[in-house]
């Protein structure tokens, strides 16, 4: 009870000071509303369906690009660490790409899929690819080699190795290659959501912003926040369960 | 023996270990040996010897550069259930359960349900471990993995029992009680065994014969019979007859693991 209440401590002091700042004429009120406005700005948000709108409209297109970035990504890393040809030919492609920031690409799908869910949902894809490819690919390089025999002896195909042994065996790793992925669609969608179209979170941010109403265009930023917090909750709930066969 | 020849026969086997860096290094040569049908035979060598990569092309798990290697008559060209391989590092599938492990050869081998689920039954009870069947191997200690590993491999009922070192990781109690047990398993249901070591006791307890293999290049040095009279137990290990092929094979290792320590350094 005591360690939980201690752990909320600093939560309950950031919303006092945030409530006070302003009230107390300490920080400009127009650059961070009191806590309580944000919150009663938050509330008619909701009701009038704001929220609901372009939460929706947000989540399923994280969910379209990161469920596609998570199959393609899964494929592409176990051929990759299973077939020396792909390998050599893919490997490089993945090296040259991978400290390129993903955002910079969001200009790009926004030249190719256009202005609405296209380029959001590509932009989403493209970033959380290249994690999954090469947690897959390390996850499915580090499977020692006799458990692979072993299935082999007991009479495994090679394909049916790739799916029941290489893939299970690779999943810790892949989790975990997920859970990033997860971090950064959220990331990558609101950039998107804020650069250009008529919808979703980070277009609700945009929006708010641009027409002065500050303290709803924090309520929105919180609101993301909170997603973005709870998805990885749930999501290390799931991981947990996938993983209960570890110590 | 008729022309089919029965039993393991490897003819003029070798194989060269290429490293990514550095140059190729001839590991096995012309190893010609030939296994009795329901022989125990331990391959017995220093480390480095490619007692093991003799055991992996026999599994079928590398190919053959050159010479052959024949089972029942017929070459082998990949892995099959008719060689079951047990390793030191146990290989179990770690998110299957135990009794899952044991039933995964049998669903391979496309044995009907309520079959597969007897044999599982009766294999976790021959090697004690029913009590355990729906623990994950991580809940297990050494010796309990090393079972679970050894009833995956019998439950496909392999003729040929391929063992890298099995009992290389495990202390010396259990050990010796694996040993006991392997050997009242062989003797309920016999199989050609190979069994990698470089533990001489372990080879003169177990063993039928021992094949003494030299340093790198690896070579048959020479091959030593350790039968023991029927029925014998652990008793065995008290009579001046093993402390004598120990002493004998050792001996003969002796040398050879000297040599393998000075290439080393």
């Amino acid at each position: 009870m005591k360690a939980a209440a201690l752990r909320y401590l600093p939560l309950v002091l950031l919303a006092i000071v945030w409530e006070l700042a302003p009230r107390l004429h300490l920080v400009d009120a127009s650059a961070l509303p009191p806590l309580t406005a944000v919150a009663r700005s938050w509330f008619s948000l909701l009701v009038d369906g704001d929220i609901l709108f372009n939460g929706v409209s947000s989540l399923l297109n994280l969910l379209y690009g990161l469920i596609g970035a998570i199959v393609v990504g899964i494929a592409l890393g176990v051929l990759m660490a299973w077939y020396p040809t792909f390998d050599v030919f893919a490997t490089p492609l993945v090296r040259i790409s991978y400290p390129m920031p993903k955002s910079a690409l969001i200009p790009v799908m926004i030249l190719w899929f256009g202005l609405g869910a296209g380029s959001k949902i590509a932009s989403v894809f493209m970033g959380c690819l290249l994690p999954v490819i090469l947690s897959t690919y390390n996850g499915a390089r580090g499977i020692e080699q006799t458990m692979i025999w072993s299935a082999r002896a007991l009479g495994a195909s090679r394909w049916q190795v790739l799916r029941e042994i290489v893939l299970p065996g690779a999943m810790p790793e892949i989790l975990a290659g997920v859970r990033n992925a997860l971090a950064l669609s959220f990331i990558l969608l609101v950039a998107a959501e804020l650069l250009v179209g008529q919808r979703g979170m980070g277009y609700l941010i945009s929006f708010l912003g641009d027409g002065g109403v500050y303290d709803g265009m924090f309520a929105a930023v919180l609101t993301v926040s909170a997603f973005g917090f709870f998805a990885d909750r749930c999501y290390l709930l799931f991981m947990r369960w996938m993983l209960q066969w570890r110590e | 023996m008729g022309m089919g020849g029965s039993g393991i026969i490897f003819d003029e086997v070798c194989h060269t270990y290429r490293p990514r860096r550095g140059r190729p290094v001839l590991a096995l040569d012309k190893i010609s040996l030939d296994v009795r049908d329901r022989e125990f035979l331990a391959l017995l060598g220093p480390s480095g010897c490619g007692k093991s990569t003799l055991l992996y092309l026999l599994g079928g798990f590398m190919p053959i550069e050159s010479g052959s290697i024949t089972t029942h008559g017929k070459p082998v060209t990949g892995p099959g259930p008719d060689r079951g391989i047990v390793f030191q590092s146990f290989a179990l599938f770690p998110w299957k359960t135990v009794r899952q492990n044991v039933l995964y050869g049998l669903e391979k081998q496309g044995m009907p349900r309520a079959e597969r689920e007897q044999r599982t039954k009766e294999l976790l009870e021959l090697v004690h471990l029913s009590a355990f069947a729906d623990s994950y191997p991580s809940q297990l200690s050494g010796g309990m993995k090393q079972r679970v590993a050894i009833a995956r491999t019998l439950a496909v009922d392999p003729g040929i029992l391929l063992m890298d070192e099995p009992f290389g990781a495990l202390d010396a109690q259990t050990r010796a009680l694996m040993h006991e047990e392997l050997l009242a398993i062989m003797q309920r249901s016999p199989k050609t065994v190979v069994f990698v070591t470089h533990d001489v006791r372990e080879a003169v307890y177990l063993a039928d014969r021992v094949a003494v293999m030299s340093a790198r290049p690896g070579r048959i040095k020479e091959i030593v019979s350790t039968e023991k009279p029927a029925g014998a137990g652990s008793e065995f290990l008290q009579t001046p007859e093993f402390a004598e092929k120990v002493e004998h094979l050792w001996g003969l290792v002796r040398d050879e693991a000297i040599r393998a320590q000075d290439a080393a350094h």
